[in-house]
């Protein structure tokens, strides 16, 4: 835009620029204003501990003084592997059946369903969790909330996820390289695997990894199916409880340390999702097709 | 293409893996949404939704619960709106929202899409509800939302504003006109349904959240009077009468059906009025 002359009309111009400015400044803010309030809250719990003693006190209890974060940790990782694990491959098939093995009107539909699974609000997958998948799981034994239940709901949750953007990665390569094979009598598999695929590899990892974030940072389904119990998992049917799970249980009536110490949790979450997006971000800071 | 190539088996193995996988998704998706439908359809009816939750929510309507949940998104986009509205302006009118300064606004964005929604309930607890002195409310509920969806706003805002063609500014710039009168009666009306769609689809995202308002706006289910009342959304009545309430697994299920139904509406009309193109597919 070129700088407009007339006097009132730079006036006027300054007034939204500055607004511009202004509410850009406050989007900005949000974000310092959040990691901001998380150190200050959590300060007393990480002066009190020095921060080690998150990991070595003898076990998570909060109105003994005992801050040991490592079962719910622990939680954490283990549900968020076995999500990823289960998430990846099904949602990569997703993505290539979508975009080279569905006739063009199924591709379509198919494409809405998974954002349609996408749209599913994570309470309502816990209340499926809760009421069905879990008392199913029970047959296996144990109560059914389970590390598995934990796992297996969070895999359908951030499946779309990896199918979404696999699937806008394998949309991007440019259409020349896939005719050249097709020309070239290439079979439609050996085309995806060869070329497709690696063509759209990093787009794909940056969905795995966003994927992987969405799952450390889940609440509610994994607070419902998961059981909760704080304590490290002997197998898949135990009830596990996660760092997420850990707040929204005791926030409702933790005080002073107790309190601090579940937002050193949550700091300690905050660090672990930026950290996957940063990383996820300089991967991907030369996209080949973008 | 190449049915007259000489073949392995290894491709009509691989498609048929490929088939299986996409209908057992499919089908994992009919299972969840008969099984809520099917606990929850029968519990619908207009007293259910008008009605206030009686013995704890095993009887009784969603009638308050509504309420609060509209209040709740009002003031998360009344907030969130022009903040967005502002910074995708600078992001993409403003030769400044491509320099260092904009630069650093989308990395903070960026970090801020990621951050867990529990993570945004601690801050507007200790934020909101404790140092602005809030409490457990609709307000501070709302404007912990407004800070989640901040980020998915100004991202579909600023998509948005960038499809405008250039022309349009270049025209504009030649005849003269200001910055405002720009926005305002060329770039806004251009940008106007990619505008609406971002807000809808910030809108659903904000009413399926759950976690970021177990601390600010909290349980309570009685009418809210004011703003500055707690009030108890959709999703965590669903949570509360699941986790908390022996026997109302039914009464959870229709309010269920009845959140899904909300979020799908919003996500189609989101759709319908941007227009969305779904990514492109490769055509031989």
């Amino acid at each position: 835009m070129s700088k407009p002359t007339s006097s009132f009309r730079s006036k006027i111009d300054l007034a939204f620029s500055g607004a511009v400015v202004l509410a850009s400044v406050l989007a900005a803010s949000v974000l310092l204003l959040v990691v901001l309030f998380l150190l200050w809250e959590s300060w007393p719990a990480l002066r009190e501990t020095h921060g080690i003693r998150f990991f070595t006190d003898p076990g998570w209890f909060p109105s003994a003084g005992e801050l040991n974060l490592l079962p719910m940790a622990a939680g954490s990782l283990l549900v968020t592997l076995g999500a990823v694990i289960l998430a990846v491959p099904l949602g990569l098939a997703s993505a290539v059946f979508s975009s080279f093995y569905a006739p063009p009107p199924l591709a379509w539909v198919f494409r809405r369903l998974v954002e349609l699974l996408a749209g599913i609000p994570s309470v309502v997958f816990g209340l499926w969790g809760l009421v069905c998948l879990a008392p199913l799981l029970s047959n296996l034994g144990g109560s059914g909330q389970s590390l598995l239940a934990a796992m297996l709901i969070l895999a359908l949750m951030i499946l779309p996820t990896v199918a979404l953007t696999a699937g806008a990665a394998l949309a991007a390569v440019p259409a020349a390289v896939l005719q050249g094979a097709a020309a070239l009598g290439l079979g439609r598999w050996s085309m995806v695997w060869n070329l497709a695929l690696p063509a759209a590899r990093r787009g794909i990892v940056a969905g795995f990894i966003l994927a992987a974030g969405r799952a450390i940072g889940e609440t509610m389904a994994v607070l419902m199916v998961a059981g909760n119990v704080a304590a490290f998992p002997k197998n898949l049917l135990d009830p596990v409880r996660t760092l997420t799970a850990n707040i929204a249980l005791e926030m409702g009536y933790a005080t002073s340390s107790h309190r601090s110490a579940l937002f050193a949790s949550g700091l300690m979450l905050m660090l672990g999702v930026s950290s996957l997006v940063i990383w996820s971000q300089w991967r991907n800071r030369s996209l080949p097709y973008e | 293409m190449n049915k007259l190539r000489k073949r392995n088996g290894t491709d009509r193995w691989v498609a048929l893996l490929l088939w299986l996988a996409a209908a057992l998704v499919v089908a994992t998706l009919l299972w969840i949404l008969g099984d809520i439908f099917s606990r929850g359809l029968s519990g619908l009816s207009v007293e259910f939704l008008v009605d206030e939750p009686r013995e704890a929510g095993r009887a009784g309507g969603l009638g308050p619960v509504l309420l609060s949940t509209l209040l709740v998104l009002g003031v998360c986009m009344a907030a969130a709106v022009p903040v967005a509205l502002g910074a995708a302006v600078l992001l993409s009118e403003f030769s400044l929202g491509r320099r260092g300064f904009g630069r650093a606004v989308r990395a903070s964005l960026d970090i801020l899409a990621a951050v867990p929604s529990i993570v945004f309930g601690l801050f507007g607890n200790a934020f909101f509800s404790q140092i602005l002195g809030m409490g457990f409310s609709l307000l501070s509920g709302g404007l912990t939302l407004a800070c989640m969806v901040l980020p998915i706003l100004i991202r579909t805002t600023e998509q948005a504003l960038t499809a405008v063609p250039d022309e349009v500014r270049q025209g504009a710039a030649a005849v003269g006109l200001s910055r405002v009168t720009t926005f305002k009666s060329l770039l806004l009306p251009a940008a106007a349904p990619g505008l609406a769609a971002g807000f809808v689809l910030g809108m659903g995202r904000a009413l399926a959240e759950t976690a970021a308002l177990l601390f600010t706006s909290g349980y309570v289910t009685r009418w809210p009077e004011s703003l500055l009342d707690s009030g108890r959304v959709l999703s965590i009545h669903i949570y509360d009468l699941a986790m908390n309430i022996p026997g109302a697994d039914d009464r959870a299920s229709s309010t269920a059906v009845v959140l899904i139904a909300l979020v799908l509406l919003l996500n189609v009309s989101a759709m319908a009025i941007g227009g969305r193109r779904s990514p492109g597919r490769w055509s031989p």
